[in-house]
């Protein structure tokens, strides 16, 4: 395959950014994005030309580093889909591809395709944990959980932090996977004991950290390469309005 | 130098106990006087440091990931074993023991082993205690399944996402105590050395990924929880980032390097496709309880799988080891798949793979069941291959995966500079030759909350925090400065050719003569094809931008780098090995029907390497192995 690439360039967050003109020719179809992207940056290397950079590491779909806008969609064509896991038989031959960064203020950009995604990590350090130490903890079968509920939490827990939801979103709202990770502790008995203290710190950090308010507009939603559903942002208000009355 | 491997003596079950009485400890009040340093935050990394905070120490925590949360322990997918015996199935501690030495190839310590299968029921209730979402079956209890290698189901599971759930846990714990402000965190930074001062850690040089700037952090001890190394390989069931930096520099100040040639590969990957391809991807050998391997009966039989009829498809695994079928371990099923591909029967375009099929499984239990069970590696699989598996078998070979060798450490998890802690895939102990599924998750866990939280303490006891280092010391900004000249004398090669492209010739001779099969002549062949590599490597990599930015072309140059002068060692140890054991197959040393044969007259030790230098061969020290509960035996799964 041959494409014609239109990446975003940008030295670090403070310079200006534009996008840059790249062919790449001789595409293997049974490649994923990202190796088509190694390709391209070994050929740039090799003219002593600067590769892009992006981030990435399991390639596998499971450790949330890879993003990438493509062609105007969080990780890109295909439904539940990480970046990695695109393979380049989704294109034709001779399309033209759009690859821009996730685009937030709460996530800048550090160069090219890659942005700081830390916030995520201060959300969860506001509470997003079963505040239990090591050691001493009761047999596992002491706290027998409804498989449904089970079943439920690993849905909501199975979010890999990858920020596309906040991407996707007109708002850059954090909300999905806010609400993915305090659904997950909440509804087990585990994490309920500390349920309204986690939704509101949580919540707290997520905005102070500049992300934006939900709007119900389901982009988030459709781009979760883990298929987190839009109901947890539902259910999290619920916790959110108990929290606050719940407050000495 | 003589190995001390301190370990405890008496009853095997009562081993742990006493030494943790024995052990010194550190007042309360005193912990928090005291700086620990931890890199990596995968299982082992996360959960030691969550673990020594809420203890009291101080601590430091590096990755070189954006986030903690993304350390390669999150990929793992099938499980982690404990032996709770929930199932009523004759599962044991012991028998948990057991399997694990015999499943090593003897290969490994008694003492460990046993700490290990003991800890694993404490595992369980730990992760259970955070919140960690395990399979639960309808009456709301821990679900299990059976993995490779035992007779027991004693695998717990969060579907196709164990590593990913059980990450998360560790990574939670570890967020609470960076919360309460007793782990400070460093993402993006990477471990370029180790200081040592009077013989002992005392901290380590790190590069800010995102600015290019080397500091130093001194600390009273040291932790590595730096992971495998198998991307010596190039491609590996790995994260691409990956790597031997850590331990490698490590071992170049000091540390023995023990048994690197034990390097698992694991069965059921899919296989290569072409030369684009820049890693493997691993199906979870949960997979072999319900599909079976097989090829076709007829040498280069073309057909499609389904054009097959029942009576021309040869079931290889189920006719050569009856008792155990698909579930034997990873060594012996990765051989049997090389042994027929080489026969001339492999299946798939490059003829190196063979089938796992569904197609019982699903008349037996129906597709949503599989579903249920396997959806998510189905889907994945669908994704990479553009084959949908419910249709029609997966095509699966042996791809690089775990490595058992790693940096020598004693019964306290410290290696031989005192001090410098290594902890999870990073360091050698529990494993021996051949590492059995559901099992790394267990070490890393058990090392990070259960063992090295004691043990430190046993080291601290004897340290003086006062007398620790400062971070502008002169020892400390001498080591700066030799990892600064590195960095130099990588930017100034100026060279044409990618750094990927050296690491891919290398790769390619690791796995051509220090992978699936060894013999002598060719790993004495490797040794000089890895240096004309690293000459080559280093008159002509490209490698651009500079030191005082983020330059990712410039942290892979020096981790192939690293690489390059490893993979000698790897050779060296698998030449010394003139026997075959668990996942280290000499050639020279077989069965009559294509069996490891092992020699435990002459080969029971794990070798320990001191650095001589690069191009130099190593010197070899052995910790002899004793066994007094399980007795060495011919390893036979038939």
């Amino acid at each position: 395959m041959k494409l014609l690439l239109k990446v975003w360039r940008q030295k670090n967050a403070a310079a200006k950014g534009y996008f840059q003109d790249i062919e790449a020719n001789d595409v293997s179809e049974d490649s994923s994005f990202l190796e088509m992207l190694d390709i391209v940056n070994e050929s740039l290397e090799a003219k002593g030309e600067e590769p892009i950079v992006f981030d990435h590491d399991c390639r596998e779909g499971i450790c949330g580093s890879c993003s990438l806008v493509i062609n105007g969609v969080a990780h890109g064509p295909k439904k539940a889909t990480t970046t990695c896991q695109l393979h380049m038989r989704t294109f034709s031959d001779g399309d033209t591809i759009i690859i821009e960064p996730w685009r937030a203020r709460a996530f800048p950009v550090i160069k090219d395709l890659m942005v700081d995604r830390s916030a995520f990590d201060r959300i969860i350090q506001a509470g997003g944990y079963v505040s239990t130490s090591t050691g001493n903890a009761p047999d596992g079968n002491a706290i027998p959980i409804k498989k449904d509920i089970a079943d439920d939490a690993f849905n909501t827990a199975a979010c890999i932090g990858c920020g596309a939801c906040v991407a996707a979103c007109k708002n850059a709202s954090a909300q999905l996977f806010v609400s993915a990770k305090i659904n997950h502790l909440n509804s087990l008995p585990q994490g309920k004991v500390e349920a309204e203290s986690r939704t509101l710190k949580m919540t707290q950090q997520m905005d102070k950290e500049g992300f934006g308010a939900c709007t119900n507009t389901q982009e988030c939603e459709a781009v979760c390469p883990k298929e987190i559903e839009m109901r947890n942002i539902i259910k999290n208000n619920r916790w959110f309005t108990k929290s606050f009355f719940s407050q000495d | 130098m003589s190995l001390k491997s301190n370990c405890p003596t008496g009853p095997v079950e009562k081993r742990w106990e006493k030494h943790k009485f024995n052990m010194k400890l550190v007042n309360p009040a005193n912990k928090r006087k005291y700086e620990v340093i931890v890199v990596g935050t995968g299982l082992a990394g996360a959960s030691a440091s969550a673990s020594m905070a809420e203890l009291g120490y101080n601590v430091k925590t590096f990755c070189f990931q954006d986030s903690p949360r993304r350390a390669h322990s999150i990929a793992a997918q099938g499980g982690i074993n404990g032996a709770k015996n929930y199932q009523n199935d004759g599962d044991s501690v012991y028998r948990l023991f057991y399997d694990t030495v015999k499943g090593g190839d003897y290969r490994s310590r008694e003492s460990n082993v046993y700490r290990l299968a003991e800890n694993s029921v404490k595992i369980i209730d730990q992760c259970v205690a955070q919140g960690v979402p395990f399979a639960r079956d309808y009456s709301g209890l821990l679900d299990n399944r059976s993995f490779g290698g035992a007779q027991v189901s004693r695998t717990f599971y969060a579907r196709g996402q164990t590593g990913q759930q059980l990450l998360l846990g560790a990574y939670q714990a570890l967020a609470k105590e960076i919360d309460n402000g007793k782990v400070q965190m460093f993402p993006r930074t990477e471990m370029l050395d180790v200081i040592v001062h009077d013989g002992k850690a005392k901290g380590i040089v790190v590069r800010n990924l995102v600015t290019g700037k080397i500091t130093s952090h001194t600390a009273d001890a040291v932790v590595l929880a730096t992971g495998g190394y198998s991307n010596v390989y190039y491609l590996s069931t790995n994260a691409m980032g990956c790597n031997v930096t850590a331990t490698w520099r490590a071992h170049k100040k000091g540390a023995f390097f023990a048994n690197p040639s034990f390097t698992q590969i694991h069965p059921t990957c899919i296989p290569v496709a072409g030369e684009h391809q820049s890693k493997l991807t691993l199906m979870s050998e949960s997979l072999r309880n319900d599909g079976r391997i097989w090829v076709p009966k007829k040498k280069g039989d073309t057909r499609k799988a389904k054009d097959i009829p029942e009576n021309e498809r040869d079931y290889y695994l189920e006719r050569r080891y009856p008792a155990f079928g698909n579930l034997v371990p990873r060594d012996v099923a990765s051989r049997a798949a090389k042994e027929r591909c080489d026969a001339g029967y492999g299946v798939g375009k490059t003829g190196l793979g063979v089938y796992l099929d569904f197609a019982d499984a699903i008349a037996r239990l129906g597709k949503e069941t599989i579903s249920a069970r396997y959806g998510n590696l189905f889907d994945m699989y669908e994704n990479i291959t553009g084959e949908n598996p419910y249709e029609t078998p997966m095509r699966i070979f042996p791809a690089p995966h775990y490595t058992m060798g790693g940096l020598w450490v004693d019964y306290n998890l410290m290696s031989n500079i005192p001090g410098l802690f290594v902890i999870g895939e990073a360091n050698f102990s529990d494993h021996g030759a051949n590492r059995l599924g559901a099992s790394a998750l267990m070490q890393g866990l058990s090392d990070g909350y259960f063992v090295l939280p004691y043990t430190i303490g046993n080291y601290l006891a004897d340290v003086d925090p006062k007398q620790r280092l400062n971070d502008d010391s002169p020892e400390a900004k001498a080591v700066e400065q030799t990892q600064l000249d590195k960095i130099n004398s990588l930017l100034n090669i100026k060279g044409s050719v990618s750094v990927d492209s050296f690491h891919r010739e290398l790769g390619r001779v690791m796995w051509d003569y220090c992978g699936m099969s060894r013999n002598e002549e060719g790993l004495r062949g490797a040794l000089g094809k890895i240096e004309d590599v690293r000459d080559r490597f280093w008159k002509n990599a490209s490698v651009t931008g500079t030191g005082e930015e983020l330059n990712q072309n410039l942290e892979k140059a020096g981790r192939v780098a690293d690489f390059l002068e490893f993979a000698e060692l790897m050779v060296h140890d698998a030449l010394d090995r003139k026997e075959s054991c668990g996942a280290h197959f000499r050639e020279e040393s077989q069965t009559e029907d294509g069996e490891a044969k092992r020699d435990d007259e002459n080969y029971s030790y794990s070798s320990a390497w001191e650095f001589n230098g690069v191009g130099e061969t190593p010197q070899l020290h052995k910790e002899t192995l004793t066994f007094e509960d399980v007795q060495p035996t011919q390893r036979s799964y038939k």
